[in-house]
């Protein structure tokens, strides 16, 4: 059962957003989350959920899936609404009890609600439609100027992709010791919380230990295989952008001026009507 | 000069207390003499502990010599200027199929090895495809290595050594933890490439029936090469390679205890073939 979990979340297709270069999502999604919280207004919300609401078609991701990354902060959404709901000062709206829900308050809940449901879900797009492996080589290749600045990049980038290759592996080892330390008659789940968390020093010691002998070994048949860090080594699949690599990156840039257009028209049009 | 030349080849592993005296002094490899041509199936036996590791990991510069010399394809491994022409030359498979695998996808772990030396984007695809077809796992190129059998991942840790196109290759026990159908796998690739590419094939192993068709065997006890020979050669003096704690394959004990129980049987009988024509031979002749 343990073994089922898997990592990432990628969902493969073939749609143009899946074969984009990892580098132009990673901006986007940057860009996106960005414009979410900068710009202000109905339109420029309006304008959000379009973009959003296209590059999900165009992924052919179900939206049930971006709907499940949702769930995983429905808690935080609601802590954040009411929080929001209630105690932001002005103008009085309800109030019962000790509590006064004000029109700035409802409106900023409702905001913030919104703000956060769209940065998961475009950032679940981008999950959806990167694996692990070209999320790595996208960062590698986009953060690759910070090591003029003495930033590892190229050991940070190596460090993720081996992570993302022994997760499984480790998973599969936690299950083999749990499994054994039960047949010697230890319990994992009865018991407090306290008594839960000492119950796993017995999974957890073996575990490191063995996690540790495998990167001994794993940097011997690195070495063994030339490894030599970052300088002077090739790629096999080196990332270059292609022409929808070209296209995708003006698209970007047409809603990012959208957006700061329909920013100057608002607040003109706010201090025209007096809203 | 072949590929590998060692001379009196001594290997220490020293432990040290905290406040660095030495403490105990372990002699992993002593005066080690190895020569092998380049194209040989050269085959290490030894028990546990016996250095036949600790060999291994000099070949393949992972560990330096204390004393003595060691070159490999010409190259001294000593001297640090050479590392990586050693490395280069002289690829190594280690036991564990899931520690040696790097890349979560099988071709992009083949194209690790030649990444690290340089090689172009179109020549990595090319030797990705030439070394994965030559284990026989081209078919698995897009799989996760986290699907394969042990045999199949040790298929593919063979390819990625074979990337780096090396003249030699140093399999340390590639097969000890795998399954009889694994471990079949494994050793016929390592054969078929020994035989279709002539790369020199170093196993180490203390699996006997592994060690039959090689064509030379090195047997090491407490760090020392204690016999050498041809497997028939090796194989013919069952007593002495008990006293080393090693077992001699089946066929061959079995026309050993024949033997002392007074058949007219050769020593070193290595198949079931060779037996049964001997025991053919003895049937006749009453």
């Amino acid at each position: 059962m343990i073994r089922d979990i898997t990592i990432g979340q990628y969902y493969p297709a073939n749609s143009p957003v899946h074969r984009l270069d990892p580098r132009v999502k990673l901006l986007g999604t940057l860009i996106y989350i960005i414009s979410l919280f900068v710009f202000k207004g109905f339109a420029a919300f309006v304008l959000a959920a379009i973009f959003l609401v296209a590059a999900i078609k165009i992924s052919r991701v179900p939206f049930s899936y971006m709907v499940k990354g949702l769930k995983a902060i429905v808690v935080l959404m609601v802590i954040t609404g009411l929080f929001n709901l209630f105690l932001t000062q002005g103008t009085p709206w309800v109030s019962f009890w000790v509590f006064t829900v004000t029109y700035e308050g409802a409106e900023n809940a409702a905001l913030m609600l919104i703000r956060l449901a769209f940065l998961i879900i475009g950032t679940s797009l981008m999950t959806l439609t990167t694996t692990p492996n070209q999320l790595t080589d996208g960062l590698e290749k986009s953060l690759h100027p910070l090591s003029k600045i003495g930033v590892p990049v190229h050991e940070i980038a190596m460090m993720m992709s081996i992570a993302l290759r022994f997760i499984p592996i480790l998973i599969e080892e936690t299950d083999k010791i749990m499994k054994a330390q039960m047949a010697r008659g230890a319990d994992f789940e009865s018991g407090n919380i306290f008594r839960k968390a000492k119950a796993m020093i017995p999974l957890l010691v073996p575990l490191f230990v063995s996690a540790f002998r495998r990167a001994n070994d794993l940097a011997m048949a690195m070495e063994a295989r030339c490894y030599n860090g970052g300088t002077g080594r090739t790629k096999m699949k080196p990332l270059c952008y292609k022409r929808q690599d070209y296209i995708a990156y003006a698209v970007l840039f047409l809603y990012l001026a959208a957006m700061i257009a329909l920013r100057f028209v608002w607040t003109y049009l706010s201090a025209l009507f007096g809203w | 000069m072949g590929i590998i030349k060692a001379r009196k080849l001594v290997h220490e592993y020293i432990r040290r207390d905290e406040e660095g005296n030495v403490e105990s002094i372990q002699t992993a490899l002593d005066r080690v003499d190895l020569d092998v041509k380049a194209g040989e199936f050269i085959a290490i036996l030894g028990h546990n502990g016996s250095g036949k590791s600790t060999l291994a990991k000099h070949i393949n510069a992972i560990l330096e010599p204390g004393e003595g010399s060691l070159w490999v394809d010409g190259y001294d491994v000593s001297d640090d200027a050479n590392i990586w022409n050693v490395r280069q030359s002289a690829g190594m498979v280690f036991q564990n199929p899931d520690n040696q695998i790097i890349a979560s996808v099988v071709e992009e772990d083949v194209g690790f090895g030649p990444e690290n030396i340089g090689v172009p984007t179109d020549e990595i695809w090319q030797r990705v495809e030439d070394s994965l077809r030559a284990v026989g796992m081209l078919k698995y190129r897009t799989h996760s290595p986290n699907k394969l059998s042990g045999g199949q991942k040790q298929r593919v840790a063979i390819a990625g050594v074979m990337a780096m196109q090396p003249k030699c290759i140093v399999l340390d026990e590639p097969t000890a933890m795998l399954d009889p159908n694994g471990r079949k796998e494994v050793l016929k690739a390592v054969h078929k490439l020994n035989k279709e590419k002539g790369v020199t094939i170093l196993l180490i192993t203390h699996y006997m029936e592994e060690v039959v068709d090689a064509d030379k065997v090195y047997v090491m006890d407490k760090g020392r090469v204690v016999m050498q020979g041809t497997p028939r050669e090796i194989f013919s003096k069952v007593d002495e390679l008990k006293s080393y704690r090693l077992d001699v394959p089946q066929i061959t004990l079995l026309a050993h205890e024949l033997r002392r129980e007074g058949l007219a049987i050769p020593e070193g009988v290595l198949t079931r073939a060779e037996l049964m024509e001997a025991i053919e031979r003895i049937c006749q002749s009453y």
